[in-house]
């Protein structure tokens, strides 16, 4: 048993955290945030396809690092804490995975080495509107290789090149590689709760779609790409709610009240605590995640969802927290606050919402405890 | 980041697994199924420790020299799962060799230390830990309990509360108050000593769980060496951290019904709407649950991570008891409420699963307060993890006699 980064991985971690604190203080973030035309910082972009990141684990004979899956949630950690406003977790979680694990060798091929190269965008397009999708739901088609029908909201749909689209074939579902570049895809842009990651509308009228995996099983393909990023996504949510803490724990130190630090007041820190505690779970339950996810264990779907579940509960507990910590100035747009409060719905929602991964979890504990 | 156990680790449980195996099914045959806090189940406890400490599976992080079994934090992890799996495990020796004994072996002289842990080891003697009096109870250092020198000894006076198992115990630890001209904290003593001596009476407490398993215990001129002292006079509350920081760790996973038995339950009962496994806030409340006790689960193995590289584990165990004793609560709750009417019932014969969540219900409370209150722990927290300030301490600078006492 080893629970913990490795001493090489732990390396590459604080290399990450150093290399992010030069290329990423908030003024990128905001610079993202305050603009209405950018949905994400193309000179860090750059910075990360450098540093090799978009190739971590993708093998190197796709051009990639070829590093393992550990060494993905680190830099995703690390990602996290500065709420880094590029699509990473759109190339990299959803369709450099998606792709080495579910595509042909000629798919492999044709994407991989052009996402660790930072020349290719990707994003994931399950959703058709308000609710979960689910296969009675599930509008959008493709006939004789050509896809129709409309993707509402795909997070960085409005930037990307290539889309992985969720669509029924002879009434089946299918997952579908899209070049969005192509005619027959319209993209409109649309205001999301997180101004720092882009959100469009992809209307598609005939695009050419290249189907990705096994035909008809498409639910399943995406809900194993969505166990891997789960895991992934976890560790971001991990690295922004301990900033949040962070922050919190800075602030209550600074401010006074009533003649004392506030972070002296019992219901601050008792507060601090919850807030620890998440954390902790969380942080236990995303190693287990990285654990399996690194090893392709059985136990994935499983830990998976747990990780998922408690990095969600944690993130969004530490970003509203922090806000009240903060007091008023937590309400001001010049404090960072809401950029963690926005990132934690951001990333609780772009994989489904905790709702539904608990009820996964608890279909899965079903399954496995019927005997 | 691996799960899995190592090679090493592996032999070690597969080791214990078959000594396990052969000695658990012996221990049943002649001990049979026993009703917790009966003299025989006492006496089958005692034997099954004995029996371990003879295989080297009683204490094993500690010295092979001392009684343990020269054994890794690891390797008592694994142990501890393979022995529950094993459906064996008795509570009696947590306290004693948990935080008592440590205590001794940290503070006592090596003729002491020769004398008593191995017995313990053994099981032959149990121990108790006598902190908490009406008067100081999350507030330990404003106990009142005197200890008077007399020459070559000390005359103790007092009284200590909620002492778990002194009916039973043959020695325990005692902290008291031999100066009370300074402040609180500066005028402790730690002793141990014989809990069968006359001058020391016990009193069982009836708990609101219904059973007996703590005490009052009152001191009438209970004469101990001076040589029974732990630590330096006047230094008792050092003496008494090191046992509340064993304390941490050792109540840190608790018994008791988790997700899979309420999972098991909600299975068999009918809900609102369909089978109760089915109801979807139940199902929401199910996944906390699996997500807080893996979460613990993990949280554990990251310190024996820690410590097998050769670090001091961090301050996580401390999360330890908020969660899993606030979840023991709640999943009792639920489990009780799903039985409805029925829920009302405790009796083993008629309630399902044999009433153990109407138990775990009537314990919850007392698991909440025990080794430290959720409220203390969570300023352990914020004050030693998070470095956050201490609480004001209004009795600080004030001589113990002088401090202002309530009820
Ligand atoms: C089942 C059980 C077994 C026990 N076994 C033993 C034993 O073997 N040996 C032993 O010595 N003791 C034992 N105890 C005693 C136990 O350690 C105390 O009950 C516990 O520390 C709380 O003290 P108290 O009961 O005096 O509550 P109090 O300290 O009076 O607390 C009352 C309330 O005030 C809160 N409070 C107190 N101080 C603060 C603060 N600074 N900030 C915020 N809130 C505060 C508490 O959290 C609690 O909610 C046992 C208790 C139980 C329930």
């Amino acid at each position: 048993m080893d629970f913990d980064y490795s001493d090489d991985q732990k390396f590459l971690k604080d290399e990450a955290r150093k290399f992010l604190a030069a290329h990423c203080d908030v003024a990128v973030v905001r610079g993202v945030l305050d603009n209405a035309d950018r949905s994400f910082d193309e000179k860090l972009w750059k910075g990360v396809a450098e540093q090799g990141w978009l190739g971590a684990s993708i093998p190197e004979e796709h051009g990639g690092l070829g590093l393992g899956r550990v060494e993905l949630c680190a830099i995703a950690e690390e990602l996290g804490r500065v709420v880094a406003p590029i699509p990473f977790a759109s190339t990299v979680y959803f369709l450099a995975e998606g792709v080495l694990a579910h595509g042909t060798d000629g798919q492999k091929a044709a994407i991989l080495p052009r996402i660790a190269a930072g020349q290719l965008i990707g994003c994931l397009a399950t959703s058709e509107g308000p609710g979960v999708v689910g296969p009675a739901t599930l509008t959008t088609r493709v006939e004789g290789g050509k896809l129709f029908g409309t993707k509402i909201p795909v997070t960085d749909g409005d930037v990307a090149d290539t889309a992985l689209v969720l669509a029924s074939e002879g009434g089946r579902p299918g997952l579908y590689l899209v070049d969005l570049k192509q005619a027959g895809v319209a993209r409109e842009t649309l205001k999301s709760l997180d101004p720092t990651r882009g959100v469009a509308k992809l209307t598609f009228d005939g695009a050419v779609a290249e189907r990705l995996g096994a035909a008809g099983a498409g639910f399943d393909i995406v809900q194993a790409i969505l166990d891997r990023a789960a895991v992934l996504l976890a560790f971001e949510q991990l690295g922004g709610a301990d900033r949040c803490l962070e922050m919190a724990k800075e602030y209550a130190l600074g401010r006074y009240a009533f003649g004392r630090v506030i972070a002296g007041y019992q219901a601050i820190k008792h507060k601090l605590a919850d807030m620890y505690v998440k954390n902790e779970v969380a942080r236990s339950n995303a190693y287990y995640g990285a654990w399996a996810l690194n090893d392709d264990a059985p136990e994935l779907p499983i830990a998976a969802a747990a990780a998922r579940i408690a990095a969600s509960e944690a993130f969004w507990f530490a970003s509203k927290e922090s806000i009240q910590v903060h007091g008023g100035m937590g309400f001001t747009w010049d404090v960072d606050c809401h950029l963690y409060y926005r990132r934690s719905r951001q990333l609780s929602l772009v994989a489904g919402a905790p709702k539904v991964w608990k009820e996964r979890l608890v279909s899965q504990l079903e399954q496995k405890n019927a005997a | 980041m691996d799960f899995n156990d190592s090679p090493e680790e592996a032999a070690y449980r597969e080791k214990a697994r078959t000594w396990l195996a052969q000695s658990a099914a012996a221990h049943r045959a002649k001990w049979g199924e026993l009703k917790p806090n009966t003299p025989e189940h006492m006496a089958a406890a005692k034997d099954w420790q004995a029996t371990k400490a003879g295989a080297g599976y009683a204490c094993i992080t500690w010295p092979a020299a001392i009684g343990g079994g020269g054994g890794t934090p690891i390797q008592s992890v694994i142990f501890g799962q393979e022995e529950t799996k094993a459906g064996l495990g008795y509570g009696y020796f947590t306290i004693g060799l948990g935080m008592c004994v440590p205590t001794v072996m940290a503070f006592a002289d090596s003729d002491t230390k020769k004398r008593f842990v191995s017995p313990a080891v053994k099981g032959d003697e149990i121990w108790c830990q006598l902190f908490s009096e009406p008067a100081g109870g999350s507030d330990v250092a404003a106990l009142r309990t005197r200890a008077v020198r007399d020459g070559d000894d000390w005359v103790i006076n007092g009284q200590k509360v909620w002492t778990t198992g002194a009916h039973y115990c043959d020695y325990g630890i005692l902290l008291t108050r031999t100066d009370p001209d300074v402040p609180k904290h500066k005028g402790l003593t730690m002793f141990w000593i014989d809990m069968r001596d006359t001058a020391v009476e016990c009193r069982p407490i009836h708990q609101m769980s219904g059973g007996r398993e703590f005490n009052e215990v009152y001191f009438t001129d209970l004469r101990v060496k001076d040589s029974q002292r732990l630590g330096e006079v006047g230094d008792g509350w050092k003496v008494a951290l090191v046992t509340l920081m064993n304390e941490r760790l050792a109540v840190g996973g608790s018994a008791g019904p988790n997700y899979r038995e309420i999972m098991k339950l909600a299975r068999q009962l009918s809900g609102t709407t369909g089978p109760a496994l089915k109801d979807q806030a139940f199902r929401e409340k199910l996944a906390d649950w699996y997500v807080q006790s893996e979460g613990l689960k993990f949280t554990r193995f990251r310190t024996m991570t820690a410590l097998s590289r050769g670090q001091t584990p961090g301050p996580e165990s401390s999360i330890g008891k908020i969660i899993s004793a606030n979840q023991l609560q709640e999943l009792a709750n639920t489990a009780v409420e799903m039985e409805d009417q029925y829920g009302i019932l405790v009796d083993p014969d008629q309630a399902p699963a044999e009433a153990v969540f109407q138990q775990s219900l009537m314990w919850a409370p007392g698991l909440r307060i025990a080794g430290g209150t959720d409220e203390i722990l969570k300023n352990i927290i914020a004050e030693r993890v998070l470095g956050l300030p201490g609480d004001v301490r209004v009795d600080k600078d004030v001589a113990f006699k002088d401090m202002p006492t309530g009820r």
